[in-house]
């Protein structure tokens, strides 16, 4: 994609390897659960999947602040490629998690507090997208995205927090001990191990996404200012 | 006990999901900048004409 900063040429390598060892330890070296199976194995990237999407709802959010304070629409590229990213990784975190429930809670779907917040913040996100599209103006565009995201980032803390607070079946992977959770486990060492290294692996994979769609959106604002420049 | 359930293909239906979506994201962020570059070309091009 055009002549990338050697940096990013560098962070796609990492990205690439790192990617590939934590989908080989996953595979392979991460222990078969004893009661799940194979099945338990889609926890190291549903997790690190989720944990993405909801860093990537704060950085928008955290763009949104500073773009208020500075009006520089460098901040607004941050936070809807930032939003954009996060929603592909929150339908990656919802759609896994509905493949793992099938067999261990023997449905696809459920109104669980922890899904249904989990819903209710992915549409609030998708609103963004679309109520945005709707804008033309640059910079009330960019003053509208960066109010939006502020407000809507209070939809992650309670998906976060939502296993926590109400009576819920999901597992709780850190501190768990509520014995109503259907499918929790006790993670062995490999697992913590192969667990840690996903949620590494993918929190990297979201920065190397993230410059990408960022020069994206440079590129498309290039594209703009000269098709004004022409109609002028 | 008979050992762990029998649940692969619901593990390989999650990481083709996880791998699919990640594979599709990226072909467009692709495909959406070669459009941009393609349009800045001959709007440079045309810039230059007038």
């Amino acid at each position: 994609m055009g002549s990338r900063p050697k940096l990013l040429i560098v962070l796609d390598g990492v990205t690439v390897v790192m990617l590939l060892t934590a989908t080989l330890l996953v595979f392979f070296y991460a222990p078969m659960e004893r009661v799940m199976g194979a099945v338990q194995k889609v926890f190291y990237f549903h997790v690190a999947a989720g944990w993405v999407g909801m860093i990537s709802f704060l950085v928008a959010a955290a763009a949104g602040v500073i773009h208020l304070i500075k009006k520089n629409i460098a901040w607004d590229r941050i936070g809807v490629a930032a939003i954009e990213i996060g929603l592909a990784f929150a339908m990656m975190n919802i759609i896994t998690g509905s493949i793992w429930a099938r067999p261990i809670w023997n449905t696809w779907w459920t109104w669980d507090p922890r899904l249904t917040t989990a819903t209710i913040m992915v549409l609030i996100y998708f609103a963004y997208m679309m109520l945005r599209a709707g804008i033309e103006e640059p910079e009330r565009r960019a003053r509208f995205g960066a109010v939006y995201a502020i407000i809507g980032f209070l939809s992650v803390p309670l998906t976060f927090f939502s296993i926590r607070i109400w009576n819920t079946i999901h597992p709780v992977v850190i501190a768990s001990g509520d014995p109503s959770a259907t499918g929790a486990f006790d993670m062995t060492p490999a697992m913590a191990q192969v667990f840690l290294f996903s949620l590494v692996t993918f929190t990297v994979l979201y920065f190397d996404l993230l410059w990408h769609r960022v020069r994206l959106g440079i590129l498309a604002d290039r594209v703009e200012h000269l098709k004004l420049k022409l109609q002028s | 006990m008979d050992g762990p359930a029998n649940t692969v293909s619901y593990f390989v239906a999650g990481y083709g999901v996880i791998f699919g979506i990640l594979g599709i994201y990226l072909a467009s962020l692709v495909s959406r900048w070669r459009n941009l570059s393609r349009d800045e070309k001959t709007l440079a091009d045309l810039e230059e004409n007038q």
